[in-house]
């Protein structure tokens, strides 16, 4: 039943790798430097490695922003996002997978009640505007540089020609692992909430876990894409936005790429934390809009005139009309799923205002008195909780968040077996060290066992000045919060 | 694979590279030979033309290794047709000289001494232009911002031998004393020798275009 509903998410994989391989490898394909074959192999060998080994870090933020709880809600955001890429690619509109899964996930956020992460939908944004910006900046000063050491040295047409060659197989294996760590998210990112794959250990060498086994099959389905569609995208969409020599075809592939490692790398972010710089966002982008920006970069350079400004505007138009049609169309099939085929579309998440909640936020300050006939209610949605909140205290924005925080019933039994059999690469020992005396205890929210963790050793606390330790802690408590969950039926909680 | 891909490549600049030695060298013998020619030495000038024909020879055989070379290992594909073009362009000035010595050889004009430096300066205007040519095929290939550096002498030296061919053809038919058949003999030389400097201007407008297509 997973497969079948996963495949909604394959489609979008096959859609994905059929329409962004020509980003990567089209010039030098449609050049003829390097045969379709090869830069298949290398664009779909190099998109698994990708998605397998950093695709994480990029899926957390979209995962942020909706975390998709039933398997049939899955299904119909990544199904949303294939038909609106299918729809639009019809209209000859240029697309993005991003834009669209992100329109379907908020869809989703509408249609269950749950409330779309408002910063991280900021940040979403923000980073997709950027994308372009900084793409035509690296482009810029790479082809500065770039034209200025083969004047310097006066390569020979020839040997030139046979650099950007290698070149091209190059930036363009690069650019196809930073496309699948980046944009896997996109593909697998809606069914990593509700995947059932145990981990598999591999002789104890290494442990593909069910999130990079996901990964993989996405990789896959990116792989088929590129295999038995991209060849027929490459020669019909012709030359885009404006003809390019294949040194500029040379940097523009390099600067889509950088874009979108920056965009993926979680190492990349751990370095400038532990350095006390700020991280770049792990979001999805574009791979389309990264290459439209790393050639609109070039072509100013060159003056402005060979952009063809008419392509360009399109894509604008497309970053308006995906997100909308594909938060539209998931609407509706999640109302068709839940009511015409009778599927769970989403898995509640209720609210309760327990006495401890009450306290908890009693001792932050907040008045609390309006709230008594509340304690101890079960709110099924976080909009049901919200609007009962507004007619008592009308909270303000971050007041808001703080009630639903506090208040997300999240019931987690920590119990010995389940501690034995934890992942150790994303919990540390003495912090495990700290579950373990927790063992037999039930929790209500994850705030109570997250406060009773940071009391009882050092390496369950926020730390004021190790960044790349609070990225770690916060990676385990999400995993740990996840892991312990228990069923509701559970007897009443003692924390 | 990568030290054999690289060889190749190297292989085919240094036969670009020998091809446009002899379209230069041929050049140099072409100007000695008429030197030869224009001094009556019939021997030197037989020598000459051999050794003019034998370079004309090489220069083929490099030009079909080069095509060779270009189409089977599919190299510059973006630029491949240009440069054939260019090739070929550069053969045919070489065929050029290699038609003029022969033309002198069977039809053995008789050219009047007071023409005579005439000639020469046309030869050497024609021989410079092609010189000039060779010169920004060679920046085509190494260092293409420094090819209108010798584009714009070949059109100079066309210029020149405009005015050299001239004042040439004036001189000529103003010898009232030879026959007409005389004189349309050696007129037509002198304007089969301005076509030297002509030919080579139609390969460096040729040539300009594909520099801006190849502009990076």
């Amino acid at each position: 039943m997973f497969m079948f509903f996963l495949s909604s998410g394959l489609f979008q994989g096959w859609s994905l790798g059929a329409n962004n391989m020509s980003n990567i490898f089209g010039t030098a394909v449609g050049s003829r430097m390097i045969s379709f074959r090869k830069a298949a192999l290398i664009c779909s060998l190099a998109v698994i490695l990708g998605a397998v080994i950093s695709g994480a870090g990029v899926t957390d933020t979209l995962v942020k922003l909706g975390a998709v709880n039933a398997l049939a809600g899955a299904f119909t955001v990544a199904f949303a996002s294939a038909v609106t890429i299918f729809l639009m690619t019809k209209a000859g509109i240029p697309v993005s997978t991003s834009q669209s899964i992100i329109g379907a996930i908020v869809g989703w956020n509408l249609f269950s009640g749950f409330l779309t992460d408002p910063a991280s939908l900021t940040k979403i944004i923000t980073t997709w505007l950027i994308c372009p910006v900084l793409s035509a900046l690296f482009s810029m000063a790479a082809y500065l540089l770039i034209v200025r050491i083969i004047r310097h040295y006066q390569i020979h047409m020839f040997k030139l020609d046979s650099l950007v060659r290698y070149g091209l197989i190059l930036v363009g294996a690069f650019g196809a692992y930073s496309m699948g760590a980046n944009n896997i998210s996109t593909v697998m990112g809606v069914f990593i909430p509700v995947v059932p794959f145990p981990p598999i250990s591999f002789f104890g060498f290494f442990t593909l876990t069910a999130a990079q086994q996901l990964f993989l099959l996405g990789g896959i389905a990116i792989a088929v894409g590129v295999f038995t569609y991209s060849k027929r995208v490459i020669l019909t969409v012709g030359k885009g936005i404006m003809d390019l020599s294949p040194v500029a075809a040379f940097v523009a592939v390099l600067s889509h790429s950088l874009v979108l490692f920056l965009f993926a790398s979680k190492s990349l972010e751990q370095l400038l934390l532990s350095h006390g710089l700020p991280a770049i966002p792990l979001v999805p982008v574009s791979s389309s809009q990264a290459i439209v920006g790393a050639v609109i970069g070039i072509g100013l350079l060159k003056g402005g005139r060979s952009i063809q400004w008419k392509t360009v505007g399109s894509i604008f138009i497309g970053w308006i009309a995906t997100p909308l049609l594909a938060g539209i169309i998931c609407f509706v099939s999640l109302f068709m799923m839940q009511n015409l085929f009778q599927q769970k579309a989403y898995e509640p998440v209720t609210y309760v205002l327990s006495s401890r909640a009450l306290q908890r936020i009693d001792s932050m300050g907040v008045p609390t008195e309006s709230l008594g006939d509340l304690v101890g209610k079960e709110f099924e949605s976080a909009r049901a909780f919200r609007s009962a909140l507004a007619a008592r205290i009308s909270p303000s924005k971050e007041l808001e968040a703080l009630f639903l925080d506090v208040c997300l019933y999240h019931k987690m039994e920590i119990s010995k077996i389940k501690i034995t059999a934890m992942n150790r690469y994303k919990v540390t020992e003495e912090q495990r060290q700290a579950l373990e005396k927790m063992a037999g205890r039930i929790f209500a929210h994850t705030w109570a066992l997250d406060n009773l963790l940071a009391e009882s050793t050092p390496a369950w606390k926020v730390s004021e000045n190790n960044a790349a330790h609070n990225k770690q802690l916060a990676a385990a408590l999400l995993y740990i919060h996840d892991y312990f969950k228990a069923d509701r039926r559970l007897p009443e909680t003692n924390q | 694979m990568k030290l054999n891909l690289f060889s190749k490549k190297i292989g085919i600049e240094e036969k670009i590279d020998g091809f446009l030695n002899k379209v230069s060298e041929a050049g140099l013998i072409f100007q000695s030979a008429m030197e030869d020619y224009f001094n009556g030495n019939d021997e030197v000038f037989a020598e000459k033309r051999e050794a003019l024909h034998r370079t004309e020879n090489e220069g083929d055989t490099l030009r079909r290794d080069i095509e060779r070379h270009l189409y089977t290992k599919t190299l510059i594909p973006e630029s491949r047709g240009d440069v054939l073009e260019l090739i070929e362009n550069m053969d045919a000035l070489l065929d050029y000289y290699k038609a003029a010595i022969w033309r002198f050889d069977i039809e053995k004009p008789e050219i009047c001494r007071e023409f005579h430096s005439d000639f020469r300066e046309l030869v050497a205007c024609g021989v410079k232009a092609v010189e000039e040519t060779v010169c920004s095929c060679r920046a085509f290939f190494k260092n293409i911002d420094d090819a209108s550096n010798h584009m714009h002498k070949v059109t100079y030296w066309e210029k020149q031998a405009d005015v050299v061919s001239t004042r040439l053809q004036r001189a000529i038919f103003s010898r009232q004393d030879l026959r007409l058949s005389h004189r349309q003999q050696i007129r037509n030389f002198a304007r089969f020798m301005e076509k030297i400097s002509d030919e080579a201007e139609d390969v460096i407008d040729r040539l300009s275009i594909y520099i801006i297509k190849r502009a990076l």
